[in-house]
């Protein structure tokens, strides 16, 4: 017992290794827990928003029943989702069909591993971090593929062959992006690297992020990036292989009750993964805004202040509606839980202003707040883009995106290694 | 160094998923199944490579076998119709070939690992230990260094091979470009 206590104690104050690089069991199993929780909550919050903001775009209310402003609706829906039947079609595959929905979660849950939400507050940290990343969320498609043959009926089959068409085009331009990030790593003093880690770091240690790095060459790269990855994750404007409007439901027509709500879990925490993988290459990881121009004590205490005062502003928003709620005496235990929910954010972003949890918790709150703002963008996507077709889908894969990415990755190479390069051309001339 | 990560217990492991893996490719009627367990195989094979200390070749192994290639495989494997297919009676004509290769292989494979040459056997008896957190920069200095790099007209010959064989799918394939 004592000896397990040691272990456990032994991590506490290493401030420069992640569990998994300093090979302690114990506090990477609360890691990988942790990174469960936090992503359960964060695609039951995403469920919520996009239901909102979407019909908010639509000049609708959205969820209202269900809770105070229908905060309770994901609830709700979960628990319909366990409640409801869950039928395997008899001219089914019956193993494989089981079987699908496992892989895509399985894929979705196991890059987390590898994402930085800091320098330490990472499960471990890879020397083929990204290419890990990239690699298990490629598996993600099997399981589509999978799902639509086994339900051996047609409009899942069509769904799952335009998703593997789809997933196998756009990996080669996002592959084509990333490889022109990890590039731009090697530029600095310390070599190239994969890691995710050492991607974030390599950005800290050349003053830059890497979408601003060679302008425009790095915003154009992103901008592959973020058209790929919204490809990659089958969502609108590229979720053909789900088009309600010609498939039905696209590759999970078939599957109800427990087993759909695997596609929708694995569906949304691949969007955050993808989103992880954007903000670590481009957007700085886990570094607050102008870490290199706003330097000092001062700036520092100011930006970790920001955790606790957006929990502060979420509170004040509850109260503010608890305020607005109607004071019908059938609306009263609704606003007494609104009241309730804003108590516990402040208490939370009051917990946030502890100068020992301030310091821990800045690199998270900052790499949480870049993915949501691509979490917007994806609801934002969904509520303006018309679905592409299918035709122009390869097109922009195959001749817009493909060559402009290998295009930019000369580019980059000829830009990042133009000393070497005029050196050469000096040597030549003047022998 | 660290005490190794992986023990026998993870090689036995993966070795046994492989070969029975192996064996479900050629035993299945569903070529879908087939394919599935060749995936298996192939994601079995990326944990021995990461058992070698080779985390790159894990992680290419990954991205182009199972999530590439082994996709295109089954997005044509799944317009086959599976009644006619599962209703065929499988033959095989070649099994006598087949077990001389093998047992020319497992023997070769025996030969090497027993044989010595000037006292020393060819299968080295320790442990080698390569750096597992710098592999991908050994690999890319194999490759492209230029004083130490060997390979890298080889590797540059083998993805022009790759590239011509896309063009000649290609031109077979469409009757006017």
């Amino acid at each position: 017992m004592h000896e397990f206590i040691q272990y456990i104690l032994s991590y506490l104050g290493n401030e420069t290794q992640t569990p998994g690089a300093a090979g302690n069991i114990f506090w990477a199993t609360v890691y990988i827990l942790l990174v469960f929780v936090g992503l359960s909550v964060a695609v039951i919050c995403m469920n919520w928003l996009e239901r909102k903001i979407l019909a908010h775009m639509q000049v609708r209310l959205g969820p209202m029943r269900v809770g105070p402003h229908g905060l309770l609706q994901p609830i709700a829906d979960a628990l319909k989702l366990l409640l409801k039947e869950d039928i395997i079609p008899a001219e089914a595959d019956a193993i494989v069909f089981w079987v699908a929905p496992f892989i895509v979660v399985l894929a979705a849950f196991t890059v987390f591993v590898v994402v930085p939400f800091g320098p330490t507050h990472a499960i471990t940290d890879m020397n083929i971090g990204i290419l890990f990343m990239l690699g298990v969320s490629s598996l993600s498609v099997l399981g589509i593929v999978t799902a639509g043959w086994a339900s051996n009926s047609h409009y899942p089959l069509i769904g799952a062959l335009r998703s593997s068409a789809q997933m196998v085009s756009y990996e080669v331009a996002m592959g084509l992006a990333v490889v022109t990030a990890i590039m731009m790593t090697s530029l600095g003093t310390e070599g190239g690297t994969l890691s995710m880690i050492g991607i974030v770091q390599a950005q800290q240690a050349q003053g830059v992020w890497f979408i601003f790095k060679f302008f425009p060459l790095g915003l154009i790269a992103f901008a592959i990036f973020a058209i790929a990855m919204v490809a990659e994750t089958n969502r609108a404007p590229f979720d053909l292989p789900e088009a309600e409007s010609e498939l039905t439901a696209g590759f999970h027509t078939e599957y109800s009750g427990f087993r759909w709500s695997l596609f929708f879990l694995a569906e949304y925490s691949a969007m955050i993964a993808v989103s992880s993988i954007a903000v670590t290459l481009w957007l700085g990881g886990w570094l607050r805004p102008f870490p290199n121009t706003l330097t000092g004590p001062t700036w520092d205490l100011v930006f970790s202040l920001f955790p606790g005062i957006t929990f502060l502003f979420l509170a004040a928003m509850c109260f503010y509606s608890t305020a607005r709620m109607p004071k019908h005496p059938l609306f009263r235990i609704q606003t007494i839980g609104l009241a309730g929910f804003g108590v516990v954010l402040a208490g939370i972003g009051l917990i946030l202003f502890i100068p020992g949890v301030r310091v821990r918790i800045v690199d998270i709150f900052w790499f949480s707040a870049k993915v949501a703002g691509f979490m917007y963008l994806y609801i934002w996507y969904r509520g303006t883009f018309p679905r592409y077709r299918f035709d122009q889908l390869m097109k922009v894969g195959w001749k817009i995106l493909l060559p402009t990415g290998l295009t930019l990755m000369i580019l980059t190479a000829v830009v990042g290694m133009r000393a070497e390069l005029w050196a050469q051309v000096q040597e030549v001339l003047h022998r | 160094m660290n005490p190794p990560v992986a023990t026998p217990f993870f090689f036995y492991l993966l070795a046994a998923t492989m070969i029975i893996g192996g064996i479900l490719v050629i035993t299945r009627k569903n070529a879908v199944h087939s394919a599935l367990a060749l995936i298996t195989t192939l994601l079995a094979q990326a944990g021995l490579y990461l058992m070698l200390y080779a985390p790159f070749v894990a992680g290419v192994q990954i991205i182009l076998y199972a999530g590439g290639i082994m996709v295109l495989f089954l997005f044509v494997i799944m317009l086959i119709s599976i009644e006619r297919a599962q209703k065929e009676r499988q033959f095989n004509k070649q099994w006598l070939i087949g077990i001389v290769a093998a047992a020319a292989l497992g023997g070769l494979f025996i030969a090497v690992y027993t044989t010595t040459t000037k006292g020393r056997v060819l299968f080295p008896e320790g442990r080698m230990s390569y750096g597992e957190s710098d592999n991908t920069q050994r690999i890319a200095t194999l490759l492209f260094d230029l004083h130490s790099g060997t390979y890298m007209f080889a590797f540059e010959i083998a993805s022009l091979l790759l590239l011509v064989a896309i063009i000649g799918a290609v031109v077979m394939a469409k009757k006017r470009i």
